[in-house]
C-alpha cells in the first residue's frame, strides 16, 4: 500500500529545493556561458572562464593563501580548542559555567566587529604582520566550531575509560593520546571540516585584515567584481562550492555524513 | 603476590564538603572486604582514594609496606573494575586485555601468551577479536575483569561491578569474581549496595554511613550480632524497642518498656549493655503465643511468608512485627503475647 503524501507537502519540498539549489544552478550556468558578461541561461558553453581563473595570478596566489589560512587557522584553533573542550567536559562540575560560553563568543559577536577590533589591536596597534593577523583572526573565527563539536563528543565520553587506562599504568598525559583522542576522533574531524569550510569562505573578518600584497580568494573575488563583471566570478564561486562538496564527499565516504548532524 | 591494604585515619573532602571522616580500614593479605552502604555514604570515594584519583586531606594509605598516599595513580599497580565496565571502545577484546601489559613494556610474545590465557580463563576465547560494542553486558564485565587481572595486581578493587547486569547473571558473576580472587589469592576491596552480594562473597564487610564505618566484621557476625542500631536496622532488624533496666528480679533483669509494661530478661540469656538500651530483633525473634512471658499485644494484619505467619502487632511500644506458628493461626484483633527468642535478639546500647 502506498502512503499518500499531501500535495502541499510536495509543493513545499519542491520549493525548498528550488530556492536552495536554484542559485547554485544559475551560478554554474553563468560560469559556463560563452559571453564576456554574466548571464543566465548560458549562451554557448565554454570552460574558458575556469581556465581564466588560473591565468589571473591574483586568483592563484590568493587561492594558496586561503588554503593555507584555512588549514593553519583551523589547526591553530584545534590546538586551543581540543584542550579547552577537554577541560570543560572533564571538570564540568568544578569549573564556573560561564567559561563554556566564552568560547562561543566569536559566533555571538558580529564578525565585522571582530574583524575591526583585530585590525585595530593587532595590525595597527602591535604592527603584527598581515599573514599572522589573518591566521589569528581565522583561528578565532572557527574556535567556536572546534570547541563545540569536539565538546559534543567529549560530553558523551565516559571519563572512567581514561581512569581505567591510568589504573592500568598509563600516565594521564599519555592516556589522553591513547584513549581519549581515538574516541573523539569523529568529533575532531567534523569540527575540522566545519572550521575549514567556514575559514575558506570567510569575508567579513578577512576584509579588515588583508592588506597590501596579501589577500584571500573571497576578498580577491570581491575586488575583481568591482572592475570586471565577467563569468570568472561565477567560475571562482563554482570552484569554492566544488571544494566544499568534495570535502563533504570525502567525509561521506570515510565516516558517513550522519555523524556531522549527530 | 599478596599484600595487605591499610587505610589509616583517612579524611577526604570534595571542595569544602567533608565526605569521609577519620576512616580506618585494614584488609589482610588475600582477604576480600566489601564496603556496603546506601547511596552517597562514601564507598566510591574510598575506592578512588586508594586508586589515586583523589587525594585525602589527612591520613595514610599503605599497600603492604609501600606508602601509596602521594603516589600518582598510574604507578599504584591496582586492578580496577568499574560499574560502567569502562572498556576501551576503539580496541578489541584482546587489545583491551593487553593494555596494561603493553603499558608495562611486556614483550609482544609474552603479552600474547598471557592475554590469551586470561581470555580463555574468563571464557571469552571466541570473542577475542570483537570490539566491546558487540558484546553483551556480562561479556563486557568479563573483559573488564580479565583486563584488571592480567596485570597480576596485588590489589583488586570493584565499584558496583554487577549493578548493570540482570539478577541471574549477577549471581553467576559474583561467584566467578570470588573464585578468581581466591584462586589468585589477591587482596580485594569490593563496593556494593547490595547486602546479599556483599555477604555472600566477602570475608568481611564494612557497613558504612555518612563517611564512617559503622561496623566491620564477618557477614555472619553482622547478620546476627549488629553492634549498633544503624547496623541492626541495615541488616533487617525490624523491631527496635527502647527499654530501661529498672530492677533485679531474681536471676533476671526487669526492664521497663518505653510506652508501657515491663519484661523480665533472664541473665543467662541476655546481657544488658547499659541502663538505657535498645532491644532489637527481626520478626523471627518475637514468637506470637497465647500466653507467656513477653510483650502484651493486639494482633493486626496477618500475612503468610511460607515458613510462618507474620503478624503486625500493636503494642504499647508501637507497631512490631512478629512470627507465629503455622499450626496455630491467630485471628486479627486477638490479644496475644510476643515472646522474645534470646538467640535472635540483640541488646544494643542506646545512642546519644
Ligand atoms: N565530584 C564530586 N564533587 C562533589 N561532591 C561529590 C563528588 N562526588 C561525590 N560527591 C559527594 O560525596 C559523597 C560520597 O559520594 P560517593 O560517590 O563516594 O558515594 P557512594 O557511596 O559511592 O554512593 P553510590 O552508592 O550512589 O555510588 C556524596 O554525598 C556525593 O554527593
Ligand atoms: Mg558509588
Amino acid at each position: 500500500m502506498k502512503r499518500k503524501t499531501h500535495p502541499a507537502l510536495i509543493a513545499f519540498t519542491v520549493l525548498t529545493f528550488f530556492f536552495l539549489l536554484g542559485p547554485l544552478v544559475v551560478i554554474l550556468g553563468s560560469a559556463l556561458s560563452d559571453t564576456p558578461f554574466l548571464t543566465f541561461p548560458p549562451q554557448g558553453l565554454t570552460l574558458h572562464w575556469f581556465q581564466n581563473i588560473f591565468e589571473i595570478s591574483a586568483f592563484t596566489r590568493t587561492m594558496g593563501t586561503s588554503f593555507m589560512l584555512a588549514v593553519g587557522g583551523t589547526a591553530l584553533s584545534m590546538l586551543i580548542g581540543i584542550p579547552a573542550a577537554y577541560a570543560l567536559a572533564r571538570y564540568r562540575v568544578e569549573l564556573p559555567s560561564f567559561l563554556g560560553n566564552v568560547f562561543v563568543l566569536p559566533i555571538l559577536i558580529p564578525e565585522i566587529v571582530l574583524g575591526f577590533s583585530l585590525m585595530k589591536s593587532l595590525a595597527s596597534g602591535l604592527g603584527t604582520p598581515i599573514m599572522a593577523t589573518l591566521l589569528v583572526g581565522h583561528a578565532l573565527l572557527v574556535l567556536p566550531y572546534c570547541v563545540r563539536v569536539v565538546g559534543a563528543s567529549l560530553n558523551s565520553f565516559d571519563f572512567s575509560i581514561e581512569e581505567a587506562a591510568v589504573s592500568l599504568g598509563c600516565p594521564r598525559w599519555r592516556a589522553f593520546f591513547t584513549v581519549v583522542l581515538p574516541n573523539i576522533r569523529a568529533g575532531i574531524i567534523a569540527g575540522f571540516i566545519l572550521a575549514f569550510i567556514t575559514s575558506l569562505n570567510d569575508v567579513s573578518i578577512s576584509i579588515f585584515l588583508t592588506g597590501p600584497g596579501v589577500s584571500t580568494l573571497p576578498i580577491q573575488l570581491l575586488a575583481h567584481m568591482e572592475q570586471f563583471f565577467d563569468p570568472t566570478i561565477a567560475a571562482v564561486s563554482v570552484l569554492l562550492m566544488g571544494v566544499t562538496v568534495a570535502v563533504m564527499a570525502v567525509v561521506e565516504r570515510t565516516l558517513g555524513l550522519t555523524f556531522l548532524t549527530k | 603476590m599478596t599484600v595487605s591494604l591499610s587505610l589509616e585515619n583517612i579524611t577526604a573532602h570534595y571542595g569544602t564538603v567533608k565526605v569521609l571522616e577519620d576512616l580506618s580500614l585494614h584488609i589482610a593479605e588475600g582477604e576480600l572486604v566489601s564496603l556496603l552502604g546506601s547511596s552517597g555514604c562514601g564507598k566510591t570515594t574510598t575506592l578512588r582514594l586508594v586508586a589515586g584519583f583523589l587525594e585525602p586531606t589527612a591520613g595514610t594509605i599503605k599497600l603492604g609496606d609501600r606508602d601509596l598516599t602521594r603516589l600518582p595513580a598510574h604507578a599504584r599497580n591496582i586492578g580496577l573494575v568499574f560499574q560502567t565496565y569502562a572498556l576501551f571502545p576503539h580496541l578489541t577484546v584482546r587489545e583491551n586485555v593487553g593494555f596494561g601489559l603493553k603499558q608495562r613494556g611486556v614483550a609482544a610474545a609474552e603479552r600474547a601468551t598471557r592475554v590469551n590465557a586470561m581470555i580463555e580463563r574468563v571464557g571469552l576465547g571466541e570473542l577475542a577479536d570483537r570490539h566491546p560494542a558487540n558484546l553483551s553486558g556480562g561479556q563486557r564485565q568479563r573483559v573488564a575483569l580479565a583486563r584488571a587481572l592480567v596485570i597480576d595486581p596485588p590489589l583488586l578493587m570493584f565499584d558496583e561491578p554487577l549493578s548493570n547486569l540482570d539478577a541471574k547473571l549477577r549471581v553467576d558473576m559474583r561467584v566467578e569474581i570470588r573464585r578468581l580472587q581466591q584462586a589468585n589469592g589477591t587482596t580485594a576491596l569490593y563496593v556494593t549496595h547490595d547486602q546479599e552480594e556483599a555477604f555472600s562473597i566477602s570475608d568481611r564487610v564494612a557497613i558504612m554511613n555518612a563517611g564512617r564505618i559503622m561496623q566491620l566484621d564477618r557477614p555472619e557476625v553482622l547478620y546476627s550480632n549488629p553492634a549498633n542500631a544503624f547496623v541492626a536496622n541495615f541488616v533487617g532488624f525490624e523491631n527496635m524497642i527502647e527499654m530501661r533496666a529498672v530492677a533485679e528480679a531474681g536471676d533476671a533483669v526487669r526492664a521497663e518498656i518505653k510506652g508501657g509494661g515491663t519484661i523480665d530478661l533472664p541473665k543467662s540469656q541476655f546481657t544488658v549493655p547499659a541502663q538505657e538500651f535498645l532491644f532489637a530483633t527481626r520478626a523471627d525473634g518475637l514468637q506470637v503465643a497465647a500466653t507467656g512471658q513477653g510483650i502484651a499485644c493486639t494482633l493486626g494484619l496477618r500475612t503468610y511468608i511460607g515458613r510462618a505467619y507474620q503478624y503486625h502487632c500493636d503494642t504499647p511500644a508501637g507497631q512490631l512485627v512478629a512470627n507465629g506458628p503455622l499450626a496455630h493461626p491467630f485471628e486479627s484483633g486477638a490479644n496475644a503475647v510476643l515472646v522474645p527468642q534470646p538467640e535472635q535478639c540483640c541488646l544494643l546500647p542506646k545512642e546519644a
